[in-house]
This record gives structure tokens, sequence and C-alpha cells, in this order.
């Protein structure tokens, strides 16, 4: 039985993260601080601009420049994506002044760091396919840069198809499986403890 | 530090075994969710967003017909910017390069554009044309490369001496070039070209690469550009049309183009491919973001500039964790 390897990854995902690690009910007493929103923000703005892109992508480009209705779910989405950089920046530096990475984090920091690169490539397509004045503007400027060290020969920025199929298939997959390993890995370590914390009688360890 | 490095990183990397409280990770993301989405929708409803209207050809052609028939004319001479770009479009050049890496170049030719006739004789070849035009067109394809490209290199640099007006370029040794340069932008004003640059090949198209490397030959793309605050030399990169928020994530990306030697497109070797430094020095500190908890030093100033005793207060004081010790 021992060697399944169903078995197997079943009884690691069960050490590793149980249920109540996944949705604890108490959190260490240190966990007091609104810096430990903005993780969660940045989760509510991807949702809202996933939510918000499906919708564009029922219509498609050509809708939100024309309907009203479209010209708002276009506005949300834009609006979405900035709220989301806003809260991911201020996360991230917030984790960085609290050296979050200690008792064997690096992963979600790493993890974090590549969603945060992920989400740049990811708004910088969106641009594209914005379908507007910027999208010529930027498309035209940018193809340079990807061209000068080889990487225009295969990401075409101005290519539209490609890019909208990366803008809305490629690029959100990665992006959303990223997140959510770093969200797994952050329940599975547990909120790393204060800098200065340390296992005396004084610290309640 | 009272304790060993490696106690504290075990104590760090256990289970917390201290006080806790009361949690509710559920209400919590959905009050989030809640909070951010009334945020946007409000920022929606009150801002909007960006969306100028695309350029076209035609506009472009009516508005400034002398630049879009001189940019008809260096499509045709090979002197445009497209024609003598290199790698990914064609072999007029070598491309950028960092030290001995000549990555532009190495990637190779992946989408060939010959701007002479995808730019100007296969749009023209679409329409119903005047009988000059058809034996402009006719005297072109019957000729030699050699002779074409005479008289359109002939014809391109006269346009350069009288700088751009065409009504006072002299007589010459044009060939057909005037015609066709005057054909395709009659085509421009009509709106049909646009669709003609774009359809090449197929009934099917999602590629935009003909149309945008044309439109960026000319000027008005780039006085647009200018006129929207868009250009790089300006922090454009991360700005938008209007008054929106761009891509302010790519500060540091932009910032590398408003400083020496980046921005001085003569110094050499880095001002001259400053394109191709910025994208590895990019890519090295995104690396270096990443791998930020084994950096030494960068990792080691949250323990040093104690903001976290701001974050923590509660935790310090109920703790009475006084200033670190040296
Ligand atoms: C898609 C973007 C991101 C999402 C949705 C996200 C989400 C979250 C959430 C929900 C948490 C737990 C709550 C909290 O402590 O705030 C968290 C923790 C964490 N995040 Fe992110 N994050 C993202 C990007 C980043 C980035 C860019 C970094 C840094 C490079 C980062 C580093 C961390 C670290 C180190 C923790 C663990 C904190 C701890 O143990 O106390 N995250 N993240």
């Amino acid at each position: 039985m021992s060697e399944m390897w169903t078995a197997k990854l079943r009884n690691k995902w069960q050490k590793n993260l149980p249920i109540e690690k996944l949705l604890p009910d108490d959190q260490p007493a240190y966990v007091a601080s609104w810096i430990y929103v903005f993780g969660v923000l940045t989760l509510s703005a991807l949702a809202m601009i996933i939510a918000s892109g499906i919708v564009l992508a029922f219509e498609g480009p050509a809708w939100y420049h024309t309907s009203d209705v479209g010209k708002f779910m276009n506005s949300l989405h834009f609006w979405s994506v900035q709220l989301f950089f806003v809260f991911m920046v201020i996360h991230l530096w917030g984790k960085y002044w609290m050296a979050a990475w200690r008792g064997n984090r690096f992963r979600t920091w790493a993890t974090g760091a590549i969603a945060f690169v992920a989400s740049i490539a990811t708004a910088f397509t969106g641009y594209l396919v914005q379908t507007n004045f910027d999208s010529q503007w930027i498309s035209f400027e940018a193809k340079d840069g990807f061209n000068s060290v080889g990487i225009g020969a295969f990401f075409t920025v101005t290519n539209l198809g490609q890019m909208l199929l990366l803008h809305v298939a490629f690029l959100p997959l990665i992006l959303g499986v990223i997140t959510v390993i770093h969200v797994l890995m952050v329940r599975r370590r547990g909120v790393v403890p204060p800098i200065d914390a340390e296992p005396t009688p004084g610290s309640g360890a | 530090m009272s304790v060993s490095k490696e106690a504290k990183h075990a104590f760090d990397a256990a289970p917390w075994t201290g006080k806790t409280k009361r949690y509710d990770i559920v209400k919590e993301g959905s009050i989030a969710v809640a909070l951010v989405a009334i945020m946007a929708i409000f920022l929606s409803l009150f801002l909007g967003s960006p969306d100028d209207t695309p350029l076209t050809f035609k506009g472009w052609a009516i508005s400034n017909p002398d630049n879009f028939y001189a940019t008809a004319v260096q499509e045709l001479s090979g002197s445009s910017g497209t024609a003598t770009y290199g790698a990914p479009y064609n072999k007029a050049a070598d491309g950028l390069n960092v030290g001995p890496l000549w990555l532009q170049k190495w990637a190779g030719v992946t989408r060939p554009i010959d701007t002479v006739n995808e730019f100007v004789i296969a749009p023209l070849s679409t329409q119903v044309l005047s009988t000059d035009i058809a034996s402009a067109l006719a005297t072109w394809k019957s000729a030699a490369d050699s002779q074409k490209h005479d008289w359109a290199v002939a014809y391109d640099d006269a346009i350069t001496k009288a700088e751009g007006k065409i009504s006072t370029v002299p007589a010459g040794a044009y060939g057909p070039v005037p015609v066709l340069a005057q054909g395709l932008t009659d085509m421009a004003k009509g709106g049909a070209l646009d669709a003609a640059l774009l359809s090449q090949g197929g009934f099917f198209q999602t590629d935009n690469t003909k149309q945008i490397l044309f439109f960026g030959d000319g000027a008005y793309l780039d006085e647009a550009g200018t006129t929207a605050n868009l250009q790089g030399g300006t922090w454009g990169m991360m700005n938008e049309t209007g008054r929106y928020p761009g891509q302010a994530w790519l500060w540091l990306y932009s910032f590398w183009y408003q400083i020496p030697p980046f921005n001085n497109e003569n110094s050499k070797p880095i001002g001259t491919n400053a394109d191709a430094y910025i994208m590895v020095i990019m890519g090295i500190m995104s690396l270096g973001l990443i791998l930020i908890p084994v950096i030494p030093g960068v990792r080691s100033l949250p323990m040093r500039i104690p903001i976290h005793r701001g974050i923590w207060r509660q935790y310090y004081d109920e703790n009475g964790i006084k200033r670190r010790k040296k």
C-alpha cells in the first residue's frame, strides 16, 4: 500500500497541508498589522481581474470600444489591474521588511517574485490588446527591446493574434498557477514569526 | 541575539506554539473581495478608462500627405526604418549587440518583410487603378531590380534634398516611382491601405506587424506619441494616453532610458545598444528580486533597519523586546 503513488501523494499532502492549516481558525498573536491585509487584497484584485476579463473575452475586442457596458467592463478590468499592482507592490515591500523568507520560506518569496514578473508580462500584453492608439504606440516602441535580445524572433508584440491569445490564455494560466502555489506555500509554513522572536520563555515558545 | 542562528532558523521554521488569537480567514477573504470590487466599480464609474481611437493610414495620408508619400518612396528605395532594420525582418543590418552577444542577429529573420512588395506594390495591385498608375505599375514590374533600385534611390534622395516638400522636387530619372507613390497616397487617403496591408496572404488575419511597422516609418505615429507624452526619453513607457495611470510598474525599466549612457544614442557601446543592455539589466534584476533571500547584504537589511518593530509593534511591546544587541 505504502508504495502506491496515490497513497504517497495523499500522505504527503496530509502531513504538509492538512485542512486545519489550509483553513485555520486561529493565527499567531503577532499577526496584528495592516500589512497582512495586502496579500489578501492582491488576491482579491486578481479575482476581479479574472472575472472582468472573462466577461471581456466573451464579447471580444470590438465590443469594449463601442458599447457602454463593454466600456464599463473594460474600465473595471483596467482599474482592477491598477489596484492589483498597488496592493502587490505594498505586499512585496512589506514582506521584504519582514524578511518573510526566514524559516524555510524561500520558495514562498520566490513564487511571489515570479508572480510579480509574470504579472508585468501579463499586464504588458494587456496593454497591447487594448486595440487603441496606445496599443499601436506600445507595440511599435516595445518591439525594439524584444528584438534587440532575440526574443522578438518568436514573441511578436506587433502580432495582435499572438498577444491576445497569450494575454487571455497562457499568461493568466501561468500567473494563476504560481499564485495558487504561493498561497498554499504560505498556508503550509504558517505566517513567519517576528524578526526578534526567540525560543525563550518570554516569547511564549 | 541570545540564541544561535540554527536555533533561530529552526524556531522560525517550526509551527508556532506561542500565543494565538481567533481569526476567520474566509470572512476576511470575503470582505477583501467585496472591498476591492467596490473600489474598482467606483473608479470605473467615475473615471472610466483610456481609449483613444487607433490612428489610420487614411488619417496619416490626409493630415500629412507629403510625409506619407515620402515614406512610401523610402519603402521602395530601402531607406525606411523597417527596410534597414535587420532581424527579425530582414538582413539589412546586424542589429544590436551586448558585447560579443549578437542575440538579435543570431535569433534570425523569423518574420521576413519585403517593404517594396509588401508595403507598396502588393497593396497597389489589389486596387482597380487609373491608367497612369496601372501603366506605372506595369513598368515597375517589368523593370530589372537594379533599375528599380536606381529610380527609387534617386527619387528618395531628391525628396530628402527638397526637405520633404514633394511639389518642389525637380524632375529626374525616377521612372514610375512618383506615380506609384502618388497612387499609394491616394489609396491611403481613400482608406483602403489599412486593410490591404493586413489581408495579404489570406482571409483570416490576426497579425498587424506590417501595418505597425509601416506606420512607424513615418512621422505621424511619432508625432502622435510626442503629443500624448509617450516618448521613451520622457518616461513615456509607463504613461497612458490622457490622465490615466499607465504601467507605473515599468518605472525601473523606463528609468534606465533617462540616464547616460543609455539615453545617448551616440555613445558606444552602450548608448547605441541601449535597448539590448537595458533588457539584460532588467533580466538580471528580475532574477535578483527572486533571489533576494540569498543575496548577502540585501537580505540582512531588513534586520538592521527596524521597520519590523513598527509592523510587529504589539508583539515587541508585549514581550518587552528592546533594541537588538549587536
Ligand atoms: C499575484 C501576486 C501575489 C498574491 C496574490 C499574493 C498573495 C499572498 C497572500 C494571500 C499571502 C498571505 C497573507 C499575507 O501575509 O499577506 C502572501 C504571503 C506572502 N507573500 Fe505574497 N502574493 C503575491 C505576490 C508576492 C510577491 C511579489 C512577493 C515578494 C516578492 C510575495 C511574498 C510573500 C511572502 C514572503 C509571504 C509569506 C509571508 C509570511 O509568511 O508572513 N508575494 N501572499
